[in-house]
């Protein structure tokens, strides 16, 4: 799954979406996933990446991982097929 | 050096649901290609922008739409005579039948304008949106006018509840039972008369475009907004620039098929199955307008342009991620200014 290419997102995690005018927060987790994603990362190099860079085991990264993306989709973050 | 025009300009309060003019003139003061002397018109005492002497240099009072367009003639004729009035804008539904009326002949003293035409602004009125939905390939909610209570019984054949109550011209409930839609049909019709439209409820987001059409079909200027935060009125007090290509072309295709001439608003919303549904066009610049200026889409000086008869490119691009947040201030008045123009009609 690719994320909208127009979200935008901040240091801070402040995420935007420039085509709803929708804005979130997202945790540190949040900013990295998103910032996979906008790096073209598929599902497996994203969730190495989460293993290595924090304190979990590879259980905790996947349900987190599945919960985030669900968000994501349900917000219309993520690009649809046709797009 | 730059060209210096009389601007008249309508709209100047500042109620919960303010009107245009103070944003409009704003936009005026902004632009980079002429100066302006702004002459305000008013048509209560109390309207704010008639105190804002930074930015409107005089005001005038000039009597209600209700007292029909001869009487706003003889008022203009007087205040032209001493002002020299180059254009009005006017920014009010209700007035705007009377100004579209007396075009021709303002535009014979000198004064240019820059409106819908009479059929324009008569077909997007809101009792006949189903027509103009049809007409012009645009979807909108299901609607019809009723003119007594008795009809609020039998609107059950046509309508689910909740159904959204509407005036001719403003104020807009939600009813969710025949009970609410008389409470409101009652509250509405005191104000502003028949018919009450009783239109289809549609849940979603709110979005408006406002924008300027130079009666052409080309869009001279289109800046969509999403509401971010909305009064007890339905009215936005705050709102961000979005970039959404559907929004602008429904503003196209209403803007080539129309012809539409001058500034307008579309409110639109958007349903969970991401459908827009066109609510209402306002025939006039909304109050929100100083957002489009501060997106890079000055449209009041580009209306300005085009009533002077001038070539104006359209705008191509606006920024994204803009936002407006509304307040309210608090000024400080002399009680002679409001004597003045309470009695003479002038300030």
């Amino acid at each position: 799954m690719k994320i909208n290419k127009n979200v935008s997102i901040s240091e801070n995690g402040f995420v935007f979406n420039p085509t709803t005018g929708e804005s979130f927060t997202v945790n540190p987790i949040g900013i990295e996933i998103i910032n996979l994603l906008k790096l073209k990362k598929d599902e497996t190099e994203i969730k190495k990446t989460l293993l290595d860079k924090f304190n979990t085991d590879i259980t905790t990264i996947e349900k987190d991982y599945y919960d985030f993306m669900q968000m994501l989709k349900s917000l219309n973050l993520l690009e649809t097929e046709a797009e | 050096m730059k060209k210096k025009y009389c601007i008249a300009v309508t709209g100047l309060n500042a109620i919960d649901s303010p009107g245009p003019g103070v944003p409009v003139i704003r936009g005026l003061k902004d632009s980079k290609i002429f100066d302006s002397r702004i002459i305000g018109l008013a048509y209560e005492s109390l309207e704010p922008g008639i105190y804002m002497h930074d930015i409107i240099d005089k005001t005038y009072q000039i009597p209600y739409p209700s007292s029909g367009a001869d009487s706003l003639m003889e008022r203009l004729n007087y205040i032209h005579s001493v002002e020299k009035i180059d254009i009005i804008i006017p920014n009010f539904d209700a007035e705007l039948y009377s100004f579209i009326k007396l075009e021709k002949t303002l535009n014979e003293m000198g004064i240019k304008l820059f409106l819908p035409t009479l059929e324009q602004f008569e077909e997007r009125h809101k009792v006949n949106l189903p027509k103009f939905g049809k007409k012009y390939d645009i979807r909108v909610p299901f609607s019809r006018e009723i003119f007594t209570t008795s009809e609020i019984y039998g609107l059950t054949k046509d309508f689910v509840y909740p159904l959204v109550v509407k005036g001719k011209y403003y104020d807009a409930y939600i009813a969710y039972n025949p009970e609410q839609t008389i409470t409101y049909f009652n509250k509405i019709a005191s104000k502003w008369g028949l018919p009450i439209v009783i239109q289809e409820f549609i849940k979603g987001t709110e979005y408006n475009v406002t924008g300027l059409g130079d009666g052409k079909g080309n869009t001279i200027s289109a800046v969509p907004m999403r509401k971010q935060y909305i009064t007890d009125k339905g009215k936005a007090w705050g709102g961000i620039t979005i970039e959404d290509k559907e929004l602008l072309k429904i503003t196209d295709n209403f803007l080539s098929k129309t012809k539409w001439r001058g500034g307008f608003e579309l409110e639109m919303m958007k349903s969970p199955k991401n459908e827009y549904y066109l609510l209402e066009i306002n025939p006039r610049i909304p109050a929100w307008v100083y957002l489009a200026v501060g997106a890079g889409q000055n449209i009041p000086e580009a209306l300005v342009r085009l009533a002077l008869g001038e070539e104006v490119e359209p705008y191509k691009k606006y920024a994204t991620g803009k936002m407006f947040v509304r307040y309210s201030w608090d000024m400080i008045v002399d009680m002679e200014e409001f004597q003045n123009i309470s009695t003479y009609g002038e300030l």
